[in-house]
């Protein structure tokens, strides 16, 4: 009688499970305002891009055309694909004493997996990911980039 | 009113007015023949086209959209698409079996169309044994699945046809004996007559629960039948590629595709026949309104309806359920289906017997 039991327990277990999974997939069918499917090259100028949407890694340049960047390579430490590489140079500040500062950023982005760790370990939040993708481009050197703009330096305070 | 049935009655009598008899049943052959493939062809693109709509939709997709409105014209051009490929055979394969098996499955697929009654009045051959003679048929395919695995000189083929094999002769037991549940309780196995029998109510609603519990074992064991998932462990890409037809391309494999689709509208039609009355318009009881309006509805209409929603249940088991294992596909069967149905068919048995239905 324990083993009919179980039986019938074990069916009724089992149809319920399959009738929730339905459950779930006829209700999607029935919502079809639901569909998240991007119509692309149609909507390109209306589209959105989620916010964690890793697309390139870009530094953020203030009005002034300052960065956060105080050239301390922990992004190029952090990097598991050598696709950062930052050249350094000495500033001498007012007080006469030699400074590390940045000197150009650069990032190779057809080496760039779009981890977000070298983000997560800069110290001054000076980089960050943005959402653009269409990065198709007809030769690999035009994906060289320097994420410093020229002219730029480092915004005081930022140590 | 529109009725198939004054169609045919009116070419035939005009077949047999204008020739003699032999000539006219020769013509008859030849436009069903004609209306059978015409059929197909329309079926395949219509069913290819609403499974991937389907699927769109319960995964939050679009789906096919370009080609044609709202991408109605996607499976006609991939029709095209499919003829102008090259037709390969592989170097090691038996080039009679590889080249002959589509045929085969094709063929065995449009056999079961002679007793499907599509409107009143409106079937190719109204056999007095057409429930038998479709369970019977339907297990000819098996054989054009096992001949393609085999001659393709392919491991996963025949790794894929062993399984089809297991799965058909497994599960043909079960969905047997949910179609002889609905012989015993119409007391007939000709297909007009199991519908002239739901003239006061479906089976599905006048057979108590053992009806809906026969109806889900059938919609169970012809979804293995038709090899569709989740049962599709015959071609389980995952796996095995393609399965069966994994060497195969071009038209000999839209073939095998299209056979897939032929199978699933017809076992659905046979299940609408038995469970949801065939062409038979839904009748409430006493509602005399109510039911002199579904009446209008013409025949075909109803039939259509009823496949078609089937197929969608179909469909919407395939979007939903992951693919089972072998072992798990077998103790379902062996284990849980099939002592079921046994159980079932005695209630049923004695619900005929005591004259317990509606």
């Amino acid at each position: 009688m324990a083993f009919l039991k179980q039986y019938i327990s074990d069916v009724y277990r089992a149809v319920s499970s399959l009738l929730k999974g339905m459950k779930t997939t006829g209700s999607y069918f029935v919502r079809p305002k639901e569909i998240i499917t991007q119509q692309y090259p149609d909507n390109r100028a209306s589209m959105t891009i989620p916010e964690r949407f890793r697309g390139e890694v870009v530094m953020t340049h203030d009005e002034n055309n300052e960065h956060a960047c105080t050239g301390c390579t922990a992004c190029e430490l952090a990097c598991p694909n050598a696709t950062i590489k930052i050249v350094t140079k000495f500033d001498t500040t007012p007080e006469g004493k030699k400074k590390k500062a940045l000197d150009t950023f650069v990032y190779h982005l057809e080496l760039c997996t779009m981890c977000n760790l070298c983000v997560e370990a800069c110290p001054t939040s000076a980089i960050k990911m943005a959402q653009s993708f269409e990065h198709s481009v007809y030769d690999r050197s035009q994906l060289l980039k320097k994420l410093n703009k020229p002219g730029s330096k480092l915004r005081a305070g930022v140590e | 009113m529109f009725s198939l049935e004054h169609i045919t009655d009116f070419i035939q009598q005009w077949l047999y007015a204008t020739f003699n008899p032999t000539m006219a049943l020769i013509l008859e052959c030849v436009i069903v023949m004609l209306l059978v493939i015409g059929l197909f062809a329309v079926l395949g693109l219509v069913l290819v086209l609403m499974e991937r709509k389907v699927a769109a939709r319960m995964q939050i997709r679009l789906g096919p959209n370009r080609v044609g409105p709202k991408g109605m014209l996607q499976t006609a051009a991939d029709t095209l698409k499919l003829m102008m490929k090259e037709g390969l055979t592989p170097d090691g394969a038996d080039k009679f079996l590889f080249n002959l098996a589509p045929f085969i499955v094709m063929i065995a697929a449009m056999l079961i169309m002679a007793p499907i009654a599509f409107a009143k009045g409106f079937q190719i051959w109204d056999i007095n044994i057409g429930v038998l003679y479709v369970s019977a048929v339907s297990s000819v395919s098996v054989i054009g699945i096992l001949m393609a695995g085999w001659a393709s000189n392919n491991k996963y083929s025949l790794l894929g046809a062993m399984r089809s094999g297991a799965q058909i002769v497994s599960y043909e037991l079960s969905a047997g004996l949910s179609i002889i549940s609905i012989v015993v309780l119409s007391g007939s196995l000709q297909v007009s007559d199991i519908i002239a029998s739901q003239q006061t109510g479906w089976w599905l609603f006048r057979g108590h629960i053992p009806a809906i519990i026969a109806f889900v074992i059938f919609i169970i064991a012809v979804t293995a039948e038709t090899n569709r998932a989740p049962f599709d462990l015959a071609e389980a890409e995952s796996e095995l590629t393609a399965g069966f037809h994994t060497e195969y391309s071009g038209m000999k494999f839209a073939l095998f595709f299209l056979a897939e689709y032929i199978n699933i509208f017809i076992v659905c039609a046979i299940g609408a026949t038995l469970f949801l009355g065939g062409w038979m318009p839904l009748h409430i009881g006493h509602w005399e309104g109510f039911n002199q309006i579904m009446d209008y509805i013409p025949s075909s209409l109803w039939f259509l309806g009823k496949t078609f929603f089937l197929i969608f249940l179909i469909m919407w088991f395939r979007w939903t359920f992951p693919r089972l294992r072998v072992d798990q596909l077998l103790s379902l069967e062996w284990k849980y289906l099939l002592p079921i149905s046994m159980f079932n068919l005695l209630l049923i048995t004695l619900i005929a017997i005591m004259g317990w239905h509606f």
